[in-house]
């Protein structure tokens, strides 16, 4: 069964206001338990206003939404456990911290759940190590890390409340390649070790191609495709034409391919493209005479 | 929700009310807000209501809208409203224990109900059909003759405009923050007055570093950029009195003028 589920759902902002936008019309997705989806789309394609609906901070103009089978606003007072379901860490979620330590930050989560004070220890820890901070940074004020740090301690704070599914907003975006390789390293590590389900919204489809095993993509208010990486890669010219790009290593060998190279066209990733390159090369060295 | 708030809200158009100069309908606001408390008689009220209709037909502003900036000041009309339905004396209507109703009460309530619902809407028609920049610019023109007795009306308009333009960028991102830690589960419908005050300290910890954070980034910018206060700097957009203001001061003067007259009528 889908875990993730949505009927016809639309939403309007400003209804009745000059400035009145839908910024998603009859979105109809279902997603499996423990994938990792990549979401892409333009700036303004709905993305955010999509992925605000899955844990019920935007409450639909139209349609529904099910979490693990249950129309999330069947019960309005219980919204908040959807929420601790449903992880959400925003775009820059180091704006939110607020918290004299990292440590009483990353429990702000697990704290609104009423556990027992040594069950939200526990997951403060776990979470913490989970996105490699140390027990002594865990000491400090939040405003005293670096740039990465703060992004992974705000990460953890959500990753603390152990929700089923995890949902990340550009988690990368104005980090130096550094910085980002460790966050997604560290997203895809604790979705091995969870296996639980991840949304990953993202620009670069670079990162999709080599995290992400399904993709969600989206234009101008509604879904446009959503299929595995290799089937949404392959429709490379419907994905240029919405303004959107396939990973450049991909860009490479079609047009390899189209030059007459026997390469294939479906190559998503800098290893796979690797491996391929040197199968060429030694085809042809085995093919000299 | 946060974000429906209307009130200092500017919306785009080419109407005659927009191409107005902003001094021109800062003077004619103000006019109009001295003329409503001089009123004093029910013809005048009609006069000024059908003018702020007439206006808003102008504008094209619905009336959506203007029933959406009137929402926060119901309590308000209420109030003023119940409170001169109750304590004015005069011919007693109806009466129980120790309230009574009287015929000028009513009238009164009536009237000062009207006042506020012009005065809010009238104002509101200013900021809806001029950008924050184009008001503050009028503004720092109408009081130029200040400066000369050293009050900073120049910086007092700088600061006018920097506070304008930010009010929405800090309601999106109060939006943002709310909705961030009401995803880690943050409750700040439910509980006792303690408890949502409580509930505000994640919000306002985050919305004030980054009001300090922005101040700080603005202020660098503003110093790459050579400003250095008011003194000789000229301006991009320099504003120009046209028909249309003439013609509106022109209408708005006649019916002002009819509105006191009113005043005078035997009724």
């Amino acid at each position: 069964m889908a875990i993730i589920k949505t009927t016809d759902l639309t939403y309007i902002y400003n209804a009745g206001l000059p400035t009145q936008t839908t910024a998603i019309k009859d979105i109809n997705i279902e997603i499996e338990e423990g994938a990792f989806v990549g979401v892409i789309g333009h700036t303004g394609s709905g993305k955010s206003t999509l992925i605000q609906h899955l844990n019920g901070l935007l409450r639909p103009t139209s349609g529904k939404v099910y979490i693990d089978g249950r129309d999330i606003w069947a019960h309005k007072e219980q919204i908040r456990q959807v929420r601790f379901d449903v992880g959400l860490v925003f775009q820059y979620p180091e704006y939110q911290l607020f918290e004299e330590t990292v440590y009483k930050d990353i429990a702000f989560g697990p704290g609104n759940m009423d556990l027992s004070d040594s069950e939200i220890d526990s997951r403060v820890k776990q979470a913490a190590e989970a996105v490699e901070l140390s027990p002594a940074d865990l000491q400090k004020s939040p405003f005293e890390l670096s740039g990465g740090q703060k992004r992974r301690a705000a990460i953890a704070g959500v990753l603390a409340m152990e929700p089923k599914i995890l949902i990340l907003d550009e988690p990368t975006a104005g980090l130096d390649p550094r910085g980002r390789d460790t966050i997604l390293k560290l997203i895809t590590r604790y979705h091995q070790e969870k296996k639980n389900t991840i949304l990953l919204v993202s620009h670069s489809m670079e990162d999709v191609a080599k995290f992400a095993s399904k993709v969600l993509v989206m234009s101008d208010t509604g879904v446009l495709m959503y299929d595995t990486v290799q089937a949404v890669f392959s429709h490379a010219q419907q994905i240029r034409q919405i303004g959107l790009s396939i990973p450049q290593i991909t860009q490479i060998f079609i047009q390899l391919a189209d030059r007459g190279y026997p390469v294939p066209r479906n190559v998503y990733s800098v290893e796979q493209g690797v491996h391929e390159i040197q199968k060429l090369l030694q085809g042809r060295e085995g093919g000299k005479p | 929700m946060i974000r429906d708030i209307t009130i200092g809200q500017y919306f785009t158009g080419h109407s005659a009310l927009h191409r107005m100069d902003p001094r021109t309908k800062l003077v004619l606001t103000i006019a109009y807000i001295v003329v409503l408390f001089l009123t004093d008689s029910l013809p005048g009220y009609l006069l000024a209501i059908g003018l702020l209709v007439l206006c808003y037909k102008l504008a094209h502003i619905g009336l959506k809208v203007i029933l959406r900036s009137l929402k926060p000041v119901i309590p308000l009309v209420l109030f003023t409203g119940i409170l001169n339905m109750f304590f004015i004396s005069g011919d007693v209507l109806w009466h129980w224990w120790i309230f009574r109703i009287t015929q000028q009460g009513l009238y009164f309530a009536a009237i000062m109900s009207v006042r506020i619902i012009c005065l809010i809407a009238g104002t509101s028609l200013l900021t809806y059909t001029t950008s924050p920049i184009a008001l503050t610019d009028g503004l720092e023109r109408l009081l130029a003759p200040l400066a000369k007795l050293h009050f900073p009306v120049h910086e007092l308009a700088m600061m006018m405009t920097i506070t304008l333009r930010f009010i929405p960028t800090l309601v999106e991102e109060t939006d943002k923050i709310m909705s961030a830690q009401k995803s880690r589960g943050a409750d700040m419908e439910t509980g006792g007055l303690i408890k949502r005050v409580k509930a505000l300290v994640p919000i306002l910890i985050p919305l004030f570093v980054s009001s300090f954070r922005r101040a700080d980034e603005l202020a660098l910018a503003m110093e790459c950029r050579c400003y250095r206060g008011g003194e000789g700097r000229t301006r991009m957009r320099q504003l120009h009195m046209g028909g249309v203001d003439l013609a509106a001061t022109a209408v708005m003067a006649l019916i002002c003028a009819g509105i006191i007259l009113c005043n005078y009528l035997p009724l």
